[in-house]
């Protein structure tokens, strides 16, 4: 008879966390952050279709980042869970709050699911209230369900602890939207100094949205390579 | 744990249908025993369409009747989709309206998982399977009709699609109405549209044509000078979905009752 093996909780958890810490090493940073009338959402992302950013309800959004595929069903998951609540309920309903708890639920059932690879994913569930440009709230959610709010600003992928320095000191409130996208772009410059090639953001190589308190009931826009560089060419 | 196995959907009636049968009207269990004098529930009346020189044009008037009574004054019948199309409504009107909002939801839902915008030609086929989804109501006489139209922005045009009890769907390029007052509505549209109709001239007929519907027809309401209740105007074009301010609409109707008085 062979002898069953013993592995310590605390070593399981370590080596998931260890697992996950080196996923998330790679993974392309996501700033948000409050401005005049929102939140705006920034990373940088050359392609085209894969979004990091992405509507989810009405006044809510997700940023996420590590596996695409990972962060990809939650998203599609989110929306659905939400067009149910909002549908059975009323639109108002849906708050931030819940659905970090719903992705929140899952990904720690994901995690202590012993066989189980945990998701190398981090995410930020974004929410304005939508009747006023600061009433907003920022949700941030890793690998093994803990999540926190964050004041004003956050940050997920690899760096994001070095973007949270650099923003201490140089984010302040009432942003415009140009001066709020030339911080975040100015930042992920700034993390990747130690690059041997030099290193800048450019239109094509970003990735902007935004919840916009002043929209319609769908606050969530996308900005277009168009108006990327217009907020580029107007910046400098 | 989430469940992630719709993930493929992007059908959200569906997805009610498999998961929350609950949230959707069972209508099987109606036996016909609803008599037409006897109503305890709303109709809603009339409602167009008109195609113009930069898109189309739809509008409502806003009565509900509860058998020979109004039962609401103030219904809204058109209803805004997406960016470029809207939908109208006549029948009864509490699956009517159910209708709008689950349309407006799925089409909202799959623009949301795909990333770009259901087609409107996508958007018009879809609408037949939500119709058909309520035979069992048609066949106890409780007709839900929509009329949907729609900017074609590949095409430049603006193009209207109306359907019958059974999901049938048929395209219309000129004007079409539905409703109790569809009829009447329809027999002012054809004497008075032209094709390339300027936005005031498309306008003025649709008033008129919502005028002869009311004139005409017992159940549909027409501008309610009293309580400032006027039909709602819903204009679609390449730049968007937008309605007629009600300032605009009671101007619209103060002119017409002025020519009908002076000839």
């Amino acid at each position: 008879m062979s002898t069953p093996y013993y592995v310590s909780p605390d070593q399981i958890w370590e080596d998931k966390k260890d697992f996950v810490d080196r996923g998330i090493e790679q993974a392309k940073e996501v700033i948000v952050l409050e401005y005049k009338d929102g939140l705006l959402m920034v990373a940088e992302n050359p392609r085209k279709t894969i979004f990091k950013m992405s509507e989810i309800y009405d006044r809510i959004a997700l940023a996420s980042t590590g596996r695409v595929s990972e962060y990809e069903a939650l998203r599609v998951a989110g929306i659905r869970e939400a067009e149910i609540k909002g549908y059975t309920y009323y639109r108002e309903d849906v708050t931030g709050k819940w659905l970090t708890n719903l992705y929140s639920q899952h990904m720690s059932a994901i995690a202590q699911t012993l066989d189980a690879k945990p998701l190398e994913i981090e995410l930020l569930v974004c929410e304005i209230d939508g009747h006023t440009s600061t009433g907003s709230q920022i949700y941030k959610i890793t690998f093994d369900g803990t999540y926190e709010e964050k004041d004003s600003f956050a940050a997920i992928g690899g760096k994001a602890d070095s973007i949270l320095e650099i923003l201490e000191n140089t984010y302040q409130d009432g942003l415009d939207l140009k001066e709020a996208v030339q911080l975040a772009s100015k930042t992920l410059e700034a993390i990747e100094a130690d690059a041997p090639e030099s290193y800048e953001i450019n239109p094509n190589t970003i990735e902007i949205a935004c919840l916009d308190a002043t929209l319609d009931r769908r606050k969530f826009h996308r900005f277009s390579i168009q108006e990327t560089e217009e907020i580029f060419a107007n910046a400098s | 744990m989430l469940k992630l196995r719709d993930f493929e959907s992007t059908d959200f009636f569906q997805i009610l249908k498999d998961r929350h049968p609950d949230k959707l009207g069972d209508w099987s269990k109606l036996d016909g025993t609803f008599e037409s004098n006897n109503h305890n529930f709303l109709e809603g009346t009339t409602v167009l369409a008109v195609v113009y020189k930069d898109g189309v044009i739809m509008a409502g008037d806003r009565q509900a009747t509860e058998g020979y009574q109004v039962g609401e004054r103030r219904i809204q019948k058109v209803y805004k989709i997406d960016r470029h199309s809207a939908i109208a409504v006549a029948g009864v009107a509490g699956p009517c309206l159910e209708i709008a909002k689950l349309f407006q939801v799925q089409i909202e839902f799959y623009e949301k998982i795909e990333g770009v915008r259901l087609s409107l030609d996508g958007q018009a086929n879809y609408l037949s399977s939500l119709v058909r989804s309520n035979l069992n109501l048609a066949m106890q006489g409780l007709i839900v009709l929509p009329l949907f139209s729609g900017y074609d922005i590949k095409n430049g045009v603006g193009r209207i699609f109306k359907y019958d009890a059974l999901g049938g769907r048929y395209e219309e390029d000129t004007y079409y109405a539905i409703g109790s007052g569809g009829k009447d509505a329809r027999s002012t549209l054809k004497k008075l549209y032209q094709s390339h109709l300027d936005k005031d001239n498309a306008l003025k007929i649709v008033v008129e044509a919502l005028w002869d519907a009311a004139d005409e027809d017992i159940a549909t309401g027409g501008p309610d000078l009293v309580r400032k209740i006027f039909p709602t105007f819903t204009i679609i074009t390449k730049d968007g979905v937008s309605e007629v301010s009600e300032d605009t609409i009671a101007e619209l109707f103060q002119d017409l009752i002025s020519r009908l008085e002076q000839s």
